[in-house]
C-alpha cells in the first residue's frame, strides 16, 4: 500500500465531504444553477475546507522541522514555545499600534515565534544529550512560562479574548473567504521546507555528521527556525493553535516511512490534512448544527494517538 | 598532506592541547594513538572543522581549514567522528547515499550510486540496506556510518576510533579496506585504542599524552617498549608476528 496515493485520494474524499456539510442545505449536485448554495459554497465552505487542509499540512511539515532541529521526536510547534511566541508578538503590536495594518500583525507575529524559538534551540543545546525526555519537558515549561506571560499581558490590557482564539481555540467556523488568506503564506513556507528536504535529514543525523558532509548547520537551523515560526505565526493568528497535529503526524510517518524526508515530507503534508480535516469535520456532526471545535478533537485523538506511540517505541530507539 | 602548526585548544578553561604542530604524511594511514585524555580526538575533530580552531592553524592537503568554505572541504575529507545515539529512522542505504551529497547536492547520478552500492557492499550491508538506522545493531549502525565516509570517496578520510563496536572479523575487514584505499593514493587518519591495530597496519604513528605529542614517525620507530610503557604507564612488551610488532599487554 503506498501511502501518497491512498492519503490523496482520502484528502479528496474528505474536502468533498468537507464542502457539503454544514448548517445550510447544499446539494453540490444542483450547484451551477443555484446562486445560494454557489455563494455558500465559495464564500464559506471552500475557504474553510482550504484553510484547514493548509492548516494541517504545514503544521505537519513545522513539526518535521522543528523535530529535525532539536533532534528529538516528542516536540511539536504547539510545545516549543512558538505559539506563545507569536501570541506574544500579536499582543505587542496591538498593544503598541492597535490601527497597525495586517501585514505589520503577521510580521510581528513571526518575528515574535523566530524570537521564542531561537530560545528554545538554545536552552536544548545546553541539555546533556542523552536525556531524552528533558527537551520536552524544557519545551512545556517555556511554552508554559511565555503562555502566563501573554496571560498577564492580555489580563493586563483587556486583550483576554484576543488571547484566547489565539491559543485555545484552534476552530474554523470563523473562516470565510477573505478572512485565512494567510495560511496560504504558511502553505507555501512548508512546501518550500521541500526543497531543502535532504538538509534537514542530514541535520537530523547530529552536527558532527552534517559538518562533515559539508552542511552549513547554522544556515539550515535557520531555514528551519522561519518556516517553523512563520507556519505557527500564520495559524495562531487565523485560527488559533491547533494542537498535536505537529507532533503526531511526523511520528506516524516516521513510523513507517523512515526520515528521508524528501520522501516522506509530502506523506507527513496530506497526512495532517487528512488528519486536521477528519477531526473539523467530526466537530461538525458531533451536534449539529451546532460545533465543537477541531482543536478539542484534536486534544483527545491526538493525546491517545501520542501515548499509544510512547508505548509502542521500541526501547532502543 | 594535513599539516598542524601551533594548534592549542581548551574546553571549558581546561586545556586539552598544547602547542601541537605535527603533519599526517601524504598517501599513509596515520594512527593517533595514547592514552584516554590524551587529546586524540580533540585533534583530529579540529582537523575535520567539528570544533571551531582557537590557536593555531590547521591545513588538509593544501586547504586551510579554518578559512575554506564547509562544502569545499567535504570533497577533500571525509571525517566521522564518535557517534552518540541518534534517534535518525534513515534506512542503511540512506544514510550511505547521503555521503555522496556533498557530490551531487541532491541529484544523484550514476557515478553516485554505484559509489553507494560499492560502499554498502564493502563493509556487508547490502542484506541489510533497507533496514532503518535505530533497528540494527550498534555494530551494524557503525559500519553504516563508516561506509557513509567512504561513499564520500575523498583523498583523506579521518575516523574517531572506528573499531568501536566492531567484531574482530569486521574490525579485521575495515583496516583491511582502509589498508588497499591507502595503497590506491588515498590518505587515512585514525584515532585508535587497540595498539595492536596501529602495529599491525599503519604506516605513521603520532602518540599523544597530556595534549602533547610525544613521538611521531614510522610505525617501527614509535612503537617501543620503552616508549609504550612510558606512553600508558604501564610495562608492556613487544613481540614481532609476521614481520611487523606485535604489542603484549595482556601480561
Amino acid at each position: 500500500m503506498r501511502p501518497l496515493p491512498v492519503l490523496g485520494a482520502a484528502l479528496l474524499a474528505l474536502m468533498l465531504v468537507s464542502v457539503s456539510v454544514g448548517a445550510a442545505q447544499v446539494d453540490l449536485r444542483t450547484i451551477l444553477s443555484d446562486h445560494r448554495a454557489m455563494l455558500v459554497v465559495l464564500e464559506s465552505r471552500l475557504p474553510r475546507t482550504v484553510a484547514v487542509v493548509l492548516t494541517g499540512a504545514a503544521l505537519s511539515v513545522a513539526g518535521v522541522l522543528i523535530q529535525a532541529l532539536v533532534r528529538n521526536r516528542f516536540v511539536g510547534p504547539d510545545t516549543s514555545g512558538t505559539a506563545e511566541g507569536a501570541a506574544l508578538g500579536l499582543l505587542a503590536v496591538t498593544i503598541l499600534w492597535p490601527a497597525s495594518p495586517l501585514w505589520l500583525r503577521m510580521i510581528a507575529a513571526s518575528a515574535a515565534a523566530m524570537a521564542t524559538t531561537a530560545l528554545f534551540l538554545a536552552v536544548v543545546r545546553r541539555l546533556p544529550v542523552r536525556e531524552v525526555m528533558l527537551v520536552p519537558i524544557a519545551g512545556l515549561v517555556l511554552s508554559g512560562v511565555l503562555g502566563s506571560v501573554v496571560t498577564f499581558v492580555g489580563w493586563q490590557s483587556d486583550l483576554m479574548q484576543y488571547v484566547g482564539t489565539w491559543l485555545m481555540s484552534g476552530e474554523f467556523s470563523g473562516v470565510i473567504s477573505g478572512r485565512y488568506e494567510l495560511l496560504w503564506f504558511a502553505g507555501i513556507a512548508a512546501a518550500l521546507a521541500w526543497f531543502s528536504a535532504d538538509r534537514f535529514a542530514i541535520l537530523g543525523l547530529g552536527d558532527g555528521v552534517a559538518t562533515g558532509l559539508g552542511l552549513s548547520t547554522a544556515a539550515v537551523m535557520r531555514l528551519g527556525l522561519a518556516v517553523v515560526s512563520i507556519v505557527t505565526a500564520m495559524v495562531v493568528t487565523t485560527v488559533g493553535m491547533i494542537p498535536f497535529v505537529g507532533l503526531v503526524v511526523p511520528n506516524l510517518v516516521a513510523r513507517i516511512m523512515g526520515d528521508n524526508l524528501r520522501t516522506s515530507l509530502p506523506v507527513v503534508a496530506l497526512a495532517g490534512a487528512v488528519l486536521v480535516l477528519a477531526c473539523d469535520l467530526a466537530g461538525r456532526l458531533v451536534i449539529r448544527p451546532y460545533e465543537v471545535p477541531a482543536g478539542l478533537i484534536l486534544g483527545i485523538l491526538g493525546a491517545v494517538l501520542f501515548l499509544w506511540l510512547l508505548h509502542r517505541r521500541p526501547a532502543h530507539g | 598532506m594535513i599539516q598542524i602548526d601551533g594548534v592549542s585548544h581548551r574546553i571549558g578553561g581546561a586545556p586539552i592541547l598544547h602547542d601541537i604542530s605535527t603533519r599526517l604524511p601524504q598517501g599513509k594511514l596515520t594512527a593517533l594513538i595514547g592514552p584516554n585524555g590524551a587529546g586524540k580526538s580533540t585533534l583530529l575533530r579540529l582537523v575535520g572543522r567539528l570544533e571551531p580552531l582557537q590557536a593555531g592553524r590547521i591545513t588538509v592537503a593544501g586547504h586551510d581549514v579554518a578559512t575554506t568554505p564547509t562544502d569545499r572541504l567535504a570533497r577533500v575529507m571525509a571525517i566521522l567522528g564518535q557517534q552518540t545515539a541518534i534517534a535518525s529512522r534513515l534506512r542503511l542505504s540512506e544514510l550511505v547515499a547521503f555521503g555522496r551529497w556533498p557530490h551531487h547536492k541532491g541529484r544523484p547520478g550514476s557515478v553516485d550510486r554505484a559509489k553507494v552500492t560499492e560502499a554498502l557492499d564493502a563493509f556487508a550491508l547490502t542484506p541489510l540496506a533497507g533496514r532503518f538506522l535505530d533497528e540494527v545493531s550498534g555494530g551494524q549502525a557503525q559500519r553504516a556510518h563508516i561506509a557513509m565516509a567512504v561513499a564520500q570517496d575523498t583523498d583523506w578520510l579521518l575516523l574517531d576510533e572506528p573499531l568501536n563496536n566492531l567484531d574482530m572479523a569486521h574490525a579485521r575487514a575495515l583496516m583491511r579496506r582502509l589498508r588497499a584505499m591507502v595503497d590506491g593514493g588515498r590518505s587515512v587518519g585514525m584515532v585508535v585504542h587497540e595498539i595492536n591495530y596501529a602495529a599491525a597496519w599503519a604506516d605513521h604513528v603520532i602518540a599523544m599524552k597530556n595534549g602533547r605529542v610525544v613521538a611521531q614517525g614510522p610505525a617501527g620507530s614509535v612503537l617501543t617498549e620503552d616508549l609504550l610503557s612510558d606512553l600508558y604507564d604501564t610495562p608492556i612488551q613487544i613481540g614481532e608476528h609476521r614481520g611487523r610488532p606485535l604489542v603484549l599487554h595482556h601480561c
